[in-house]
Order: C-alpha cells, then sequence, then structure tokens
C-alpha cells in the first residue's frame, strides 16, 4: 500500500538466475546516478520519471512490516464514521534482489460487524494483482477481480488505485515545474496512468520535496479532467534510519465535500513476517 | 451427548488456556433479534397459528492468539425460537486450538471449514453440517470435530481431514414454519453405520492458485450429511420422515477464473452410496461487477448460475435443473450497505423463488438485516411446494459487542 511501502522493480523477474543476477545487480548500482543526472535535465519527461525514480529508489529493501490505521471517514455534515484496520506487507526478495510484486494482507478490527474481514493482494507488475477477501462469517474465501481498481475503498474517499502498490511503470511522467509548498522545496510532476481504461483519473499532479524526494500532496483529476480530491501528507518519520512515512494522510474530495484521514501507528520494520502470513490459509486466521 | 460436549469445552478450556493465558484474550460477541413475518396461514398441521414469530440468537467468541502464531478459539452459538422447539438450540461453532508453523498448520477441536465458489447454490461444501432451521439458504453450519492438517506448498495446499463424530442435519419441528409436510423425526435419525454418530469420516482436498485460475479437488468418505428421508412412524405412531444417513464417497471439485470483470466458477461432485445411485452434479456460473456506477461509489454486479442433478425429480435438493439470476448491489456507503437478490427458475416446473438479503449498519455496534424469500408456482412434487405458503420476510437487528 502506498506509503506503507512502494514498489521497486529495477530488476524484472529472475528467469535465468546469474546473468540477469549480473544485470540487475549493475542496473540497481547505476540507477541513482542515472537518476541523478536527469533530474537535472530540462527535458520535463526524463526528468519527471527521474523524480518518481529516484522516490522509489529510496524506499528500497524494508523487507516487510506491520502498521495499524485508524481511518476516518467524515461527511459533508461533519460526521464521522471509524474503522481500525491492521495492515501487513512484505517485499518478494530472493537472493537480495526484488523478484516480484509486494504481498498485502489488511485485517478490519472494527466497525465490529466486519471485524475479521480481510484482504490479501499480490501485486504483479506485469498483469493484474490477485485478490483474496476472507469473509469470516461464512469463512470463505474468495478470489475477486482486481482489474478495475476506482471503486471505492470499503467507502472512504480512497478508491483502491489510491491505496494499491506504487509503481514507476504505471504511469508515464512529466516534469511541470519547481514550487514551494507548505515551506518546502518542491518539484511538481504530473503523471498520467498507462492503464486508461481501469482507472477513475485522467492524471495526477505530485508534489515532491527536493530534500528527500517525499511525496507531499497528490491532486486527482477525474476522467473529465476536473479536480477532484486531493491527498496530502503530514508528519513523516523516519524508520530504520532509511525509510520515510507519513503518520497522517488525508484524502479531501472537492465534489461531494467528504474526507477521508489515515492515522497510523504502530509501525514496524522488518517485523519477522515470512511468506507463511501472506497466504490464502493465512486469511483465515489472520483475525 | 450435550454432557459430552461440556466435559469436552471444559476439558480442553482448562488445559490449554489456563497455563498460558498471557496476551489477547479477546472476546466478541452478539445477540440478534429476529422477527419473521409470513404472509399467508401455515398449510401443514400442527404448525404454529402465528404469522409472526419472534426469536432471538446469541453469539460470543473467545480467542487467544500466542507469539508463535498459534490460537484457541472458543465460539458458543444459542438461539430460542417463540414457537419451534427444534429451531430453539445450542451449538459450539468452534472450540479449537491451531498450530501454525512455517509450511504446515494443525487445528485440533470444533472447526468450521467452507469450500466452494458460487453465490446461490453451495453444492460442494460438505465437512460441516447445515444448520436448516438458522437459515433456509443452508449458509449456516454446525460446529465439526476435526483434526486438520494443512500443508501450505508451492505446489499448492494439502488440507487432510479426521472427522470423528458426525452432527446430524437440524430440522423444523412441528410447530416450525419452511418445513415439510411431514416432519422429519431427529430424535429418531437412523444410519448405514453400525458406529451411528460415532463413525470417523475422512477428507482429502488439493487446492492452488495458478494465475488467474483459483481450484481445489477432495474427496470425503464418510457419513453423508444430505440425509435420504424415508416415511416411518415416530413413538407415537404418528407418520413422519426418518432421516436416514448413508456411508458415501464423494469427489467434488470446485474452481473460478477471473478474465478482468468477469468470473467463471464451477462446482462439481460425483458421489457414491446415497440409495444405492451413484450420481453427478454439478453447478456453473458466472459473475460480472460494473465499478461505480455512473459515477457514484456503487458497485454493481450480475450473478447468473445453473444448477444440474443427474437424479432430476429424485435429487434431494431443489436444485436439479434450475438457472439462478441475481444482483448484487453494493453501495459503499458509511453504512456498508449491501444487497443481493435472486431468481431462480426451475426448468422442470416451472416453479419459481425470489430472494433477498440486506444488510447495513447502523452506528458502529448495530447492524440491521432483512433477508426474503418468495415461491411462485410450485407445483406438487416438487421440494419447494410445502413452501408455498411460507413466503417471508425476516428482519433481524444485531448488537455486537
Amino acid at each position: 500500500m502506498r506509503l506503507l511501502k512502494k514498489q521497486h522493480r529495477k530488476v524484472e523477474k529472475l528467469k535465468t538466475a546469474l546473468p540477469a543476477l549480473v544485470l540487475g545487480l549493475s542496473l540497481l548500482c547505476m540507477t541513482p546516478f542515472i537518476s541523478a543526472a536527469q533530474i537535472d535535465t530540462d527535458e520535463p519527461e526524463k526528468k519527471g520519471i527521474a523524480i518518481a525514480a529516484e522516490n522509489d529508489r529510496r524506499d528500497s529493501g524494508w523487507l516487510n512490516n506491520s502498521a495499524t490505521v485508524k481511518m476516518i471517514l467524515t461527511n459533508k455534515h461533519g460526521q464521522t464514521n471509524t474503522r481500525m484496520i491492521r495492515f501487513r506487507t512484505m517485499e518478494t526478495i530472493k537472493d537480495g534482489v526484488q523478484v516480484g510484486g509486494d504481498k498485502t494482507l489488511l485485517v478490519f478490527d472494527s466497525p465490529l460487524d466486519i471485524k475479521g474481514t480481510a484482504f490479501l493482494t499480490h501485486s504483479h507488475k506485469d498483469r493484474d494483482d490477485d485478490q483474496w477477501l476472507y469473509l469470516p462469517t461464512l469463512k470463505r474465501v474468495k478470489r475477486i477481480s482486481a482489474r478495475n481498481k476506482s471503486g471505492s475503498f470499503v467507502g472512504s474517499e480512497f478508491a483502491y488505485e489510491d491505496i494499491s502498490s506504487e509503481e514507476v511503470e504505471k504511469y508515464t511522467y512529466q516534469w511541470l515545474r519547481d514550487e514551494v509548498y507548505d515551506g518546502r522545496d518542491c518539484y511538481v510532476v504530473e503523471r498520467v496512468p498507462v492503464d486508461k481504461k481501469n482507472t477513475g483519473y485522467k492524471r495526477h499532479i505530485v508534489w515532491f520535496d527536493k530534500a528527500e524526494f517525499l511525496i507531499r500532496k497528490i491532486d486527482y483529476y477525474d476522467r473529465k479532467d476536473m479536480l477532484l480530491k486531493t491527498l496530502t501528507f503530514k508528519n513523516y518519520e523516519k524508520q530504520l534510519d532509511t525509510f520515510w512515512r507519513a503518520r497522517q494522510m488525508r484524502m479531501v474530495n472537492y465534489q461531494n465535500g467528504k474526507s477521508t484521514e489515515l492515522f497510523w501507528s504502530d509501525r514496524k520494520f522488518r517485523a519477522g513476517l515470512k511468506s507463511r502470513d501472506f497466504t490464502k490459509n493465512s486469511l483465515k486466521r489472520s483475525r | 451427548m450435550k454432557k459430552k460436549w461440556f466435559f469436552f469445552v471444559l476439558g480442553v478450556i482448562g488445559f490449554v488456556v489456563e497455563p498460558f493465558a498471557s496476551m489477547a484474550n479477546e472476546i466478541t460477541g452478539e445477540i440478534t433479534l429476529e422477527y419473521d413475518v409470513f404472509f399467508a396461514d401455515a398449510q401443514h398441521p400442527d404448525q404454529s397459528s402465528k404469522n409472526y414469530i419472534a426469536s432471538c440468537a446469541f453469539k460470543a467468541e473467545y480467542y487467544h492468539e500466542w507469539d508463535n502464531g498459534s490460537s484457541f478459539v472458543f465460539t458458543p452459538f444459542g438461539r430460542i425460537d417463540e414457537v419451534d422447539s427444534k429451531r430453539s438450540h445450542f451449538d459450539i461453532r468452534e472450540l479449537n486450538y491451531q498450530y501454525v508453523g512455517d509450511t504446515w498448520e494443525l487445528r485440533v477441536g470444533v472447526g468450521k471449514v467452507f469450500w466452494g465458489v458460487t453465490e446461490f447454490v453451495h453444492l460442494v461444501d460438505i465437512i460441516n453440517q447445515t444448520d436448516l432451521v438458522e437459515n433456509i439458504d443452508g449458509e449456516t453450519k454446525l460446529g465439526q470435530p476435526m483434526v486438520h492438517l494443512s500443508l501450505v506448498n508451492d505446489w499448492g495446499t494439502l488440507d487432510l481431514f479426521g472427522l470423528p463424530g458426525f452432527r446430524e442435519r437440524t430440522f423444523p419441528g412441528r410447530k416450525g414454519r419452511l418445513r415439510t409436510a411431514l416432519v422429519i423425526d431427529t430424535d429418531n435419525a437412523e444410519y448405514e453405520s453400525g458406529a451411528e454418530d460415532l463413525h470417523v469420516d475422512w477428507a482429502v482436498r488439493y487446492s492452488h492458485s495458478v494465475g488467474d485460475l483459483d481450484f481445489g479437488i477432495y474427496h470425503f468418505r464418510g457419513t453423508g450429511r444430505e440425509p435420504t428421508l424415508r416415511l416411518g412412524l415416530n413413538d407415537r405412531n404418528q407418520p413422519v420422515l426418518i432421516p436416514f444417513y448413508e456411508q458415501i464417497d464423494q469427489t467434488g471439485l470446485d474452481l473460478q477464473y477471473i478474465a478482468g470483470q468477469w468470473l467463471f466458477k464451477e462446482e462439481a461432485l460425483y458421489r457414491f452410496g446415497q440409495n444405492d445411485d451413484d450420481y453427478f452434479a454439478s453447478v456453473s456460473g458466472f459473475e460480472y461487477t460494473f465499478v461505480t456506477v455512473a459515477g457514484s461509489k456503487v458497485d454493481l454486479s450480475i450473478v447468473g448460475e445453473y444448477a444440474y442433478d443427474e437424479r432430476a425429480e429424485k435429487a434431494t435438493n431443489p436444485f436439479q435443473n434450475d438457472i439462478i439470476g441475481g444482483v448484487r448491489i453494493n453501495v459503499n456507503d458509511t453504512a456498508s450497505t449491501e444487497i443481493l437478490c435472486g431468481l431462480a427458475y426451475d426448468l422442470d416446473n416451472a416453479s419459481k423463488v425470489f430472494s433477498v438479503e440486506a444488510g447495513r449498519r447502523i452506528g458502529e455496534r448495530y447492524k440491521a438485516q432483512l433477508q426474503s424469500r418468495i415461491y411462485f408456482d410450485s407445483t406438487g412434487d416438487n421440494i419447494t411446494s410445502a413452501l408455498r405458503d411460507d413466503d417471508y420476510i425476516r428482519f433481524e437487528l444485531t448488537r455486537f459487542f
């Protein structure tokens, strides 16, 4: 999920072990130099993708983590609803190299009528994600379609695509300008989803700060190119001296007057999670 | 039998929980008030003359998890029904200890397992007995004693079950609605096996996900969950239906294939040993979801299923040659409003059943649910003809704690 983790796909699947590994490692080593050079370019496309790649590169190698999020849904009259969700995420690493998409398990603790309901996602870069839903009352694991991600995540202002894995390859980029946002020097980059059919958006405008390449704000434009939502990130903190995570995220929907806030806590990096914690079986005992 | 359960419960709680009770002792529960409204007077003799029937159910759950991932769960359930003494019942839905290794999981005790993919018909699900008095849709199950070993591998998951002890299907009593014309005498069930309800059943299942395909194939050997109903006399010499539980062998398959927004589903089984009549049955279906309908948050799914049973009119379930069309609406509002409705059409005798299930949360701790079934054109020999005057709406209000 965004900010809980990001995807790092410098390296394609290891199909033939050694040559690919060598190629992969060399690519991995070269990436920062390529990025650093291209961020200074004046070509908007190259600069845009270099900024996104640098953001991605800096958040690699956290292996696995867990966290709790309190989700507060606010309607236009100011009435609120609260959801408590536990997240677990794991990078798919083999021999020190990312070989596949991340795996994510999220479990609802409240409201109580959906307590124990869980989603398992195996992300893929080259095809639709695999996604399963667990219904605790029936003890039923149901494979669900993950093709169209524009649907609302449990009634919130977050769409599935807003919280699913961030892949550099999922967008085309264009650097627009530099700008001071919230007291920080930022790159402003436009990104356009590659899969135009299964998204709710025409484009995003993203503010990356220059200091750490962290996303500070995203404006989402709907398919008619009207400003639909803004996502802001607050209270970034550094985990394991390396990985920045926002403790607070706020999505405001301008068209329906509703908003959703996420408050993260209990973040644990390298929490000792294993593959067994991300299987269909694990859904049934996730609670 | 009840005494046995009681001591089993005490024993397991005392043995497992007491020495380790240190973390995550979690108790949750729910109480549901239910009110059934029947549109017409009862058609069978001795049924309650009430068309408005109240009942109350509770379910509690104690859950404890240890650092090594092993866990204990205890889930008692009970219901009190205003008119039907058979619907007033108690059950232990779960009472088990589970150990989780890196590539294997072992569960010992009373548990619940669901197999299947289709929405309206649940054909291949067999481990747990149906708690039919709870809901005629067959989705509510009784707890099943089991030793369940699950081997999780890259090449798929292998589940091995030893099932000591059999649970009889629950059926409505003399006064209850939604029953057969003759009462099913659950006090005098008969068995093919001399071990009766102590027969040890076995099951093995292999399941896997390969790309867009999820599938499972299993074999079950033991006491059939679906009794053959035989005409007989009860202790007071009244004609009744006596449930007869055969020893069966059943091979079942369930699979689901995803193609974009399409889900394609198949459940099939071959059963040996019931009525000395081997037979094949299947249900095939699809589901297509429209996401964010008309720019709203609403997701709408179209569901279509076809159920076939080789035994035709001798089938022990109502879906022997039926098509079912349905719609699921997930409103995606803060109250998690959901509606599922369907129409089942029997191609052999043109009888139809319309069903609706809807629910939404009220505040943080309550949920309101509505369920309805309406029977059309039910003719003489169809199973649903016994239910033709039992069109109903069920209202439920659940408080979670």
